[in-house]
């Protein structure tokens, strides 16, 4: 009765009240424990990476990050072929998604009749939904031996004939290897960049849109003069965000990669990257050798490259993360 | 920041009736092609789906019988099925999700009803979404390091941490972008009936966002009972029958990896198998979660 009355003196209570005083202090620091604890989780596989990869970093010196060596019988160990391997499929594989990706996303918001537009973008999410291992044995037993027998021996006939990009698409049709990691990393990052293209082409004010048809533009014209610029800088930030998930992508990069620790001039050849050699050889490694620290080290210099490219992504995507 | 809007649209009509007729042929026949390669990415798009969907109905279901839920995995030749890699999988995205879910509610609470605006959340809500997307394999080499190593060898336990972790910005993205769904005007009436903030959040507001929490809750499920990477720096495998979390602890997802990388043919026969179970159940929690949405609005 008496908390009654205090409330029905007092102006608009808050928290400050004596019933709900403790209770509201134990929440409110579970809460900020909780987000305290998130902080530190990060710091805690920052540090924990950078020292127990510290060995690596003191045996070779900066040198380590660039140099092509991986000698386990000699103990001498380079970052240089993964971190070569990583950035090339991962780049590769945003060269094969975007187009396909902004083709997806230019069918859902402007040309899907509306019935069609849920239960498509509904199968294009699924594909974000399907995990990694999938994908690396699809990409296995489907995609590689259709690369080997089909794809490969054309591309390999046509455009490594041609002067200045031939040499790219030569070699042995192996079906494994560096462009087919790509194309497998394309078709997982595509639905993430899809969907945000999808969202933000979604924001663009109908009045904007609707000018332009009112003077005339055709479907294609309002996508390039009007919804591209106004949302570039949020669809840049979707094509970051895709590339950090590439960045990092672990089996089914190894299914298909081919394993080999060089760097072959041809796409076609096989390549591993940071997150497949670390997969691979970890188990073969013992705590506390020279090797271990290496394929920790590499662990840190992956999470150091993806922390970078997902925070240029957040922040492109900040005015979206706003509305 | 300026935006030109508009700057590529072509002028209207020339004087030259035959010069803009010309033109606009041109326009209306950009505009078709383009069209048409937009429902082409779609429908390649789509091709893509159908064909992991129909590889892993086709091969899957060769394998696939009685016999895969009631043996443990065995020696190539020997008959063997997925009973212990099903029943660690389970256990470990059940328990992964049960620790990473509240510790995921509670800052994405915090983020939603105390610290809106606050650089500090912002700062938690970047880490956040950096945890979201960071290489889930990374997080598998960080768990070896902290529980693996110092307690000296591979198990369960370690895998039902990687897999809390991998949950946590799950729900913490889905909880936070519920609550702020939640108009205020609900909030002040609470307050106004006199209710502590703690009472409003958790029968107000939680209870508001219910069907969205729960959507984040299936999503992480479904995100870490796929999850290879982690695992295999964690709770490694195991062939023999276990369900002691302190020992090695074998899943669905590494036992698909070691079996489809053999060379035995009824070893990869019973990886397709796993993989048409995980890809069924993984895609079946995403439609549910759908549903779960759907069904508030």
């Amino acid at each position: 009765m008496s908390q009654a009355a205090t409330a029905a003196t007092h102006p608009p209570a808050t928290t400050r009240r004596s019933g709900g005083n403790v209770g509201d202090v134990l929440f409110e620091w579970a809460c900020r424990g909780a987000a305290v604890l998130v902080l530190l989780l990060l710091g805690a596989i920052i540090v924990e990476l950078f020292l127990a990869g510290l060995p690596a970093f003191r045996a070779f010196g900066l040198p380590f990050v660039w140099s092509t060596d991986w000698d386990p019988v000699q103990e001498v160990f380079g970052a240089g072929v993964s971190i070569y391997g990583t950035v090339v499929t991962a780049v590769l594989a945003i060269v094969l998604a975007v187009p396909l990706a902004f083709g997806i996303a230019f069918y859902l918001t402007e040309l899907a009749p509306p019935w069609l537009r849920r239960p498509v973008g509904t199968a294009i999410e699924l594909l974000a939904a399907v995990p990694s291992i999938i994908y690396g044995m699809w990409g296995f037993f489907v995609i590689a031996p259709a690369f080997a027998h089909y794809i490969q021996p054309t591309i390999i006939d046509t455009v490594g004939e041609l002067p200045l990009v031939g040499f790219l698409f030569q070699g042995a049709p192996f079906g494994t290897g560096i462009f087919t990691a790509s194309f497998i990393l394309a078709i997982m990052i595509l639905p993430f960049i899809a969907a945000t293209m999808r969202d933000v082409f979604e924001q663009v004010p109908p009045v904007y849109k609707e000018s332009a048809y009112g003077l005339g533009a055709t479907t294609w014209e309002v996508m390039r003069s009007v919804v591209l610029p106004y949302t570039r800088v949020s669809v840049v930030g979707g094509i970051m965000l895709g590339l950090g998930r590439a960045l990092g992508e672990t089996m089914a990069v190894t299914f298909v990669i081919g394993n080999a620790n060089r760097i072959s001039t041809s796409l076609f050849g096989p390549g591993n990257t940071i997150a497949s050699l670390v997969a691979l050889e970890f188990g073969e490694s013992e705590a506390g050798s020279l090797k271990f620290a290496s394929l920790l080290a590499l662990g840190f210099i992956l999470f150091v490259l993806s922390f970078l490219v997902l925070a240029a992504s957040r922040y492109l995507l900040r005015s979206r993360l706003k509305a | 920041m300026s935006i030109t809007i508009g700057a590529g649209i072509h002028p209207g009509p020339r004087k030259d009736l035959k010069v803009a007729a010309a033109l606009g042929r041109r326009r209306r026949r950009v505009d078709a092609i383009v069209r048409i390669l937009g429902l082409v990415a779609m429908l390649v798009g789509l091709a893509f789906l159908a064909s992991i969907l129909l590889t892993l109905a086709y091969r899957g279901s060769e394998a696939m019988g009685l016999s895969i839920f009631t043996r443990v995995t065995a020696p190539p030749g020997s008959e063997g099925g997925l009973l212990n890699p099903i029943v660690g999988s389970l256990m470990q995205a059940a328990l992964g999700t049960a620790i990473g879910t509240p510790v995921g509610m509670l800052v994405g609470t915090y983020l939603a009803e105390y610290a809106r605006g606050s650089r500090f959340g912002d700062l938690v809500r970047f880490v956040s979404d950096i945890l979201l997307s960071a290489p889930s394999i990374l997080i598998g080499l960080f768990v070896y390091t902290i529980l693996v190593m110092p307690f000296g060898g591979f198990s369960g336990w370690a895998g039902v941490a990687a897999l809390a972790i991998i949950v946590i910005p799950v729900v913490v993205r889905t909880t936070e972008d519920m609550l702020s769904l939640i108009p205020n005007t609900l909030r002040e009436a609470v307050i106004g009936l006199g209710a502590p903030k703690w009472k409003m959040i958790v029968f107000v507001c939680w209870k508001s966002a219910m069907s969205g929490i729960i959507t984040g809750i299936l999503l992480a499920v479904a995100r870490v009972a796929g999850e290879t990477a982690p695992l295999l720096f964690t709770s490694l495998g195991n062939n023999a029958w276990s369900v002691d979390l302190t020992r090695p602890m074998a899943s669905l997802p590494v036992t698909i990896y070691a079996y489809a990388g053999s060379p035995f043919e009824d070893w990869i026969a019973l990886a397709w198998a796993g993989a048409l179970l995980i890809t069924l159940g993984v895609l079946g929690l995403n439609i549910l979660a759908r549903s779960v949405l759907r069904g508030r609005k």
